[in-house]
């Protein structure tokens, strides 16, 4: 009722890389409204100038992550009725990536780190070989099920205080995805993840803060995950100083 | 007002972890500084034991104590949390490793007082 | 910042120091009653092997993981980093130990 006539008011961050300020806009309030909803309004009816990201629109892409009040959230699944203060909406880009413009972070840092986890394929056999049966009823299995729903949206990254202050932190993400690699019966870089994941930026640096399981919009838990790296790999270093 | 992206029980929960470590690193060249006095001055070593009966330096005492017995318990909460694959009760943990703290610290206050 | 190796000797010298610990609040509860006097803490502690013992490796194991975890803390909220941050875990650790073998010294067999 009321708020069907009330505007929102809306700070959004503007500007090129490192630089830059918050500019505010009225936003005509209406019911069933997105964030990302109110983004693409800004930016058709208000400024066109405004740089943002999305793609799918209905939570399966991970693109339109920004920092909502302070709170990384998936813009597009998460209405303005939820997270709005008194008709404020703070809008920033993600935390812990350097910014392009507006309200587009760059990536790269997030997904190189995917990578230098080892957080990627490692494949056991050619196209002429029989295919792997998959058996979903073993603990590994499930293991890699719980975590393998992740869109790379960065909303863990952006929410993990320990990123922020260890720039070289491999972060959540990547470091759950390696985990359910793991423990992946098709997947063959058991030793080089290991080994990946046990460097200076690697999951032990992690202190179970959680922000990553409280944030992360599919509802995945990144910070059981990474504690599973780290039984992991104390495990094989006391196997291997045994073996020796 | 803006809330923090963190203000929920397992950030609490690290934080205090990291300020009582801190906490104890810090106070710790104090207390060997002190004990080692038996060697050098007994007297003085006295003479600094005897402070302890001001009700100030008690609840000094108190917080050493506290702090000791919150970042033990919530070390604990840690190594069962890395090292048993334990499902997601973090929460009950973390609140269940300050109230012992405050249990056990509680004992030494009233013994103490 | 906590590689695998620094890790494991954290979690390791909190394994060892858990029932260390327990003991010592033990003793606190115990040593406090009536007053604290160096007499008293001298007369428990003077030529106990036990003791020795229990100190000792209770401050070989402060001082690993104090350095670590001051190491941690250094990095992430003092930015501290390279030679720098080495340089302040090992002053941490050998300070630590150096300072705590004498008290634990003093208190046992001096």
């Amino acid at each position: 009722m009321v708020a069907e006539a009330q505007n929102l008011k809306v700070s959004v961050w503007r500007g090129t890389g490192e630089t830059g300020e918050f500019e505010t806009f009225d936003v005509p309030s209406r019911e069933s409204q997105t964030v990302l909803d109110v983004v693409s309004w800004i930016q058709q009816q208000a400024d066109p100038t405004l740089t943002y990201r999305f793609a799918c629109r209905v939570g399966m892409c991970g693109s339109c992550a920004m920092m909502v009040n302070g709170i990384p959230r998936w813009t597009c699944r998460t209405h303005v009725k939820k997270v709005s203060e008194n008709n404020t909406l703070r809008i920033e880009p993600l935390r812990n990536m350097p910014v392009i413009k507006d309200l587009v972070a760059d990536m790269d840092p997030f997904f190189d780190k995917w990578v230098s986890a080892e957080a990627l394929h490692h494949p056991t056999s050619t196209r002429n070989d029989a295919i792997t049966p998959v058996d979903a009823t073993t603990p590994e299995r499930q293991a890699a099920d719980a975590g393998i729903e992740c869109i790379n949206c960065g909303i863990c990254y952006a929410a993990c205080d320990t990123v922020a202050g260890n720039p070289d932190y491999l972060g959540p993400a990547a470091l759950q995805r390696a985990w359910t690699l793991l423990n992946d019966a098709k997947d063959g870089g058991r030793i080089a993840i290991l080994d990946a994941v046990s460097g200076s930026g690697g999951c032990h640096n992690c202190h179970s803060m959680g922000s990553c399981t409280r944030y992360c919009p599919n509802e995945l838990d990144p910070m059981s995950a990474i504690a599973g790296l780290k039984r992991e790999t104390f495990r094989h270093a006391l196997r291997r100083k045994r073996d020796a | 007002m803006m809330r923090p992206a963190r203000s929920h029980p397992l950030w609490l929960a690290f934080v205090l972890h990291r300020i009582s470590g801190l906490a104890l690193a810090l106070f710790l060249p104090l207390h060997f500084w002190v004990l080692a006095k038996a060697l050098t001055a007994p007297a003085q070593l006295d003479a600094f034991l005897r402070l302890t009966d001001n009700p100030a330096v008690k609840l000094a005492e108190f917080g050493l104590v506290f702090l000791l017995a919150v970042h033990f318990f919530g070390g604990l909460r840690l190594l069962a949390l890395e090292l048993l694959p334990w499902p997601a009760r973090h929460k009950t943990l973390a609140a269940a490793a300050v109230a012992l703290a405050f249990f056990v610290s509680g004992t030494f206050f009233l013994e103490a007082i | 910042m906590l590689d695998l190796k620094l890790y494991m000797a954290q979690r390791l010298t909190a394994l060892i120091m858990a029932p260390l610990v327990i003991g010592h609040i033990a003793v606190m509860i115990y040593a406090i009653q009536g007053g604290l006097s160096a007499a008293e803490i001298l007369g428990r502690t003077q030529g106990s092997v036990f003791w020795f013992a229990f100190y000792g490796l209770f401050v070989l194991a402060v001082s690993v993981h104090a350095a670590i975890g001051l190491r941690v803390i250094a990095h992430e909220w003092g930015g501290l980093k390279g030679p720098a941050l080495s340089a302040l875990t090992w002053a941490v650790g050998l300070g630590l130990l150096i300072m705590g073998a004498r008290a634990v010294w003093a208190v046992t067999w001096a």
